[in-house]
């Protein structure tokens, strides 16, 4: 009964996603008030629909109803209730729900916070938002129902893969979905401006909170899936080039110049074509990653159960929202008229400069991302794409980016001279030097650390100087406090959010420095790895909820003193037959210790030790990144969307 | 006043010339000459997603086909003779053991074929194996990463189409083939050198399509 209730639920809100999208696109075409006004209680009904429809999955996977085809696919009742949940959300039809309920939220949440906004401008981006959620639940009902029925049910439920058994796991996809979708609602708000042929202050000053938003989501979500890639995967490393990594990363990319170019239209009314590029792009690059994943044209760890069929449906959906977007574009753009003067050396020129470097570090990645895919169509060729070229291609790129970083925000708007802001650097670029030199004298001649080191620095001390320029810190301290008291919130964030990178900078210079070997212990033997001794004292069975594992026990000291125990794991998952490895981790503030358990021979138990300096700060800095994204959404000046009293003037207008 | 701001390359392409146009925007265009120019750029975004889908929905096509797949990886033994390896025999199945020396000229093409009691896979590829040992193609086994006593369960259950068998059960000469997954088979040409390599199960279609012609050529 109850997965019957979710699937109608879907239905019917399709339904009302369909007659939303009518509604709002001919209300605001002919300026119906009453048609406009239906859009947005339209908008809350979806949402309620979509929520039943998922309560009832989720539900069905608590109980493990047997019955439903989608629970016994990925689900057993020996699983802890979290990955139980979890499990909702683990596979392809579930995570396309879930995808669709976040879509859902938004729209709901510009139907209610968005009775400010002009009404016909509220009504294209919930009419947009409504078509997209109906391509998408036509998707799920058409080809992947999550409710279908089985018949004869089976005993029990073949389990969830044991890698995704794993808290960072089961927060990850719902982070990346808030990021990816709300990249959904720029897109509306591009299209709608496109349809309207008007993009001006008001409409920045709403499409930056949902950047904003949704790029600090999808930064905290690449970073706990990075996270889990270091500790679950046992590799021993944070990032892999992964084609869907990279399908992550490209968003995010795209993200990260939309919401600095969303300022630019918001202060000057300049840089509106990019802004809307963007807006497009950064959803564009949303969908392309959900293709890449589903539809089964290349192969990666994360690949969801592949359906060529199902790929030609979502290859369809890209092509009406990124090829109409597109097409919009290239009809419309053109009209989009700059107000104010343009310099090139001003904080507008610093961020084209950020655009270009930004749009050109995607262009890398997607072309490295692609490039095997398309050899091997066009060429018949087999060839792999690794991190060796993705790291010489962006690091040129990423270079000045972030040399500029720190310089940007000392730059006026309008018109800039590059002298005096450099002026102000000063002592941050001898923070740097002085990084440089130390690692340099530290570690021996290690350039790529060292650089990494002096990057970290400009990052984190260019932030300081921007607020302390702001306080007028140095040339009037004592008003300082007054000053920091009444400087807005947006501020301080977009110091935390450059900050935060310089903070990631910081980690994974360290990891550059990272060693590791490999050692065959028995019990009792030792080995030394950068003056820590791990000492293996025994190998044991231990038995978990839906697995056995075989646990080893490392001593670790240092100079004699005792520093940790570690008990790296080899767990066995009997339901799913596989073998998933648990490192052990020995977190400080200056480095992890990390140990994997490999197989046993002759009494002998193959041990990897890693010793990562500073890894922990790679996710810590992300963490920071998205900390200063919700401080700047916090800003006074983006919870009131726009001024009431500008906005009726333009509707007057309109 | 005109902004120039141009939507950057999607994939590449002719990159330089957009970002010179765009670094150092002209504070004073003239009103027409650069329209017809901006305009292409304005269409650029949706040629470029325009050729990307068409190349999406070629690989779709193809992987309904057959013809693209990207499962299929490439080995860099093939051209090669095998790795040197001897490995213990499998006790109980009354086969002789194999090495390196029974793939060096074995005088007609056989196929070497990683296999294991715990692969589901195997057991959709094993009818396949029986079926080419009943048309005569020699079969070596390789028992990868298996309990003895389970491989041999294995072959008793579903029958034994191997000549010649050996057990890799810590999967070291596995490493040396650079195998990717089990199942996984090699052809081996009558002079001993590595011609094919397949991933994954063999089904019907893969004996159709790809080692029926690649058995008669090699013939």
């Amino acid at each position: 009964m109850i997965p019957e209730l979710g699937h109608f639920a879907l239905i019917l809100a399709l339904a009302l996603s369909l007659v939303q999208a009518a509604v709002g696109l001919f209300g605001a075409q002919r300026a119906e008030a009453r048609l406009m006004a239906a859009a947005p209680p339209l908008a809350t009904g979806v949402l309620l629909a979509t929520l039943a429809a998922f309560a009832c999955l989720a539900w069905s996977y608590v109980v493990n109803d047997t019955t439903v085809a989608n629970v016994v696919q990925n689900s057993h009742s020996a699983k802890p209730l979290l990955y139980k949940l979890s499990g909702t959300w683990g596979n392809h039809e579930g995570s396309m729900l879930l995808w669709v309920l976040i879509l859902a939220l938004c729209g709901g949440a510009v139907a209610a916070f968005g009775s400010n906004l002009p009404s016909a401008l509220q009504s294209r981006v919930l009419a947009v938002l409504g078509l997209i959620a109906a391509a998408f639940l036509g998707f799920i009902l058409a080809t992947s129902n999550p409710f279908e029925r089985m018949w004869p049910p089976p005993m029990d439920g073949q389990g969830l893969n044991p890698i995704l058994q794993d808290p960072g796991l089961a927060f990850h996809p719902p982070l990346l979905y808030l990021g990816y979708v709300g990249f959904a609602v720029t897109y509306a708000f591009a299209v709608a401006a496109l349809i309207e042929g008007r993009v001006d202050a008001a409409w920045g000053r709403w499409v930056r909170p949902w950047a904003l938003a949704a790029w600090s989501f999808l930064t905290l979500g690449i970073a706990l899936g990075s996270w889990w890639a270091y500790y679950e995967l046992g590799w021993g490393g944070y990032w892999f080039w992964d084609p869907v990594e990279n399908a992550s990363l490209l968003p995010w990319l795209a993200g990260t110049a939309l919401l600095h170019s969303a300022i630019v239209v918001e202060k000057r009314e300049a840089l509106k074509t990019w802004t809307v590029f963007l807006a497009l792009l950064a959803f564009g690059m949303s969908l392309l990653g959900t293709f890449l994943v589903r539809s089964g044209v290349l192969t990666s760890v994360h690949a969801f159960a592949n359906d060529p069929a199902r790929g030609v449906v979502i290859l369809c959906l890209l092509a009406v929202f990124i090829g109409g977007g597109f097409l919009l574009f290239a009809w419309r753009a053109a009209s989009m008229v700059p107000a104010g003067v343009f310099v090139p050396l001003s904080r507008e020129g610093a961020l084209v400069l950020n655009n270009l470097l930004l749009c050109s570090i995607a262009a890398v990645v997607l072309v490295g991302t692609l490039y095997p895919m398309f050899a091997d169509l066009l060429l018949s060729e087999k060839i792999s794409v690794g991190p060796p070229f993705f790291n010489t291609a962006t690091l040129p790129l990423a270079a000045p980016l972030i040399g500029a970083m720190a310089v940007g925000p000392m730059l006026p708007w309008k018109r800039a001279r590059l002298a005096p802001a450099l002026l102000r650097l000063w002592w941050v670029a001898l923070a740097a030097l002085a990084a440089f030199l130390l690692c340099l004298a530290l570690e021996g001649w290690r350039l790529g650390p060292a650089l990494g080191f002096a990057a970290a620095l400009w990052l984190m001390a260019g932030a300081a100087a921007d607020i302390a320029e702001r306080l007028a810190l140095f040339s009037r301290p004592r008003a300082a406090w007054g000053r920091a008291k009444g400087l807005p919130r947006a501020a301080w964030g977009a110091a935390l959010g450059h900050a935060g990178l310089g903070v990631t900078v910081l980690g994974l210079a360290g990891m550059g420095l990272a060693t590791d070997r490999l050692a065959a212990l028995k019990p009792g033997e030792a080995v030394t790895l950068s003056s820590y001794e791990f000492r293996l004292e025994s190998v044991r069975d231990v038995q978990g909820p839906n697995w056995t594992a075989r646990r080893a026990t490392l001593a670790v000291t240092r100079g004699g003193r005792p520093v940790t125990v570690l008990e790296p794991d080899r767990r066995s998952f009997p339901v799913a037959r596989m073998t998933t490895t648990e490192a052990a981790i020995h977190t400080t503030w200056l480095s992890d210790l990390y140990v994997v358990l490999g197989e046993e021979r002759d009494g002998a138990a193959i041990l990897r030790l890693h010793h990562n300096p500073l890894a922990p700060w790679i996710w810590l800095g992300a963490a920071v990144m998205a900390l200063g994204g919700g401080l700047s959404l916090s800003d006074r000046r983006t919870r009131v969307a726009a001024p009431a009293a500008r906005l009726a003037a333009k509707a007057a207008r309109a | 006043m005109n902004e120039v701001s141009t939507p950057p390359p999607r994939a590449g392409g002719s990159e330089d010339r957009r970002s010179a146009l765009s670094v150092s925007p002209h504070p004073n265009p003239p009103p027409q000459s650069g329209g017809g120019r901006r305009r292409l750029l304005l269409l650029a975004p949706l040629g470029a997603a325009a050729a990307a889908g068409a190349g999406f929905y070629a690989m779709l096509r193809g992987l309904g086909t057959g013809s693209y797949d990207p499962r299929g990886v490439p080995s860099a033994l093939i051209g090669k003779p095998p790795p040197d390896f001897a490995l213990p025999p499998l006790d109980g199945a009354e086969r002789p053991p194999l090495s390196a020396a029974d793939l060096r000229a074995p005088g007609r093409p056989v196929l070497v074929n990683f296999f294991a009691s715990w692969c589901v896979p195997c057991v959709i590829e094993h009818p396949q194996l029986m079926r080419l040992s009943r048309e005569g193609v020699p079969l070596l086994g390789i028992a990868y990463k298996d309990k003895p006593e389970d491989s041999l369960g294995f072959l008793r259950r579903h029958g034994n189409p191997f000549a010649k068998l050996g057990v890799d059960q810590p999967g070291r000469v596995a490493i040396d083939w650079g195998l990717y997954g089990v199942p996984e088979t090699y052809l081996i040409d009558k002079a001993g050198i590595i011609r094919w390599r397949w991933a994954g199960p063999i089904t019907e279609d893969t004996m159709s399509a790809e080692l029926q012609p690649l058995l008669r050529r090699y013939a």
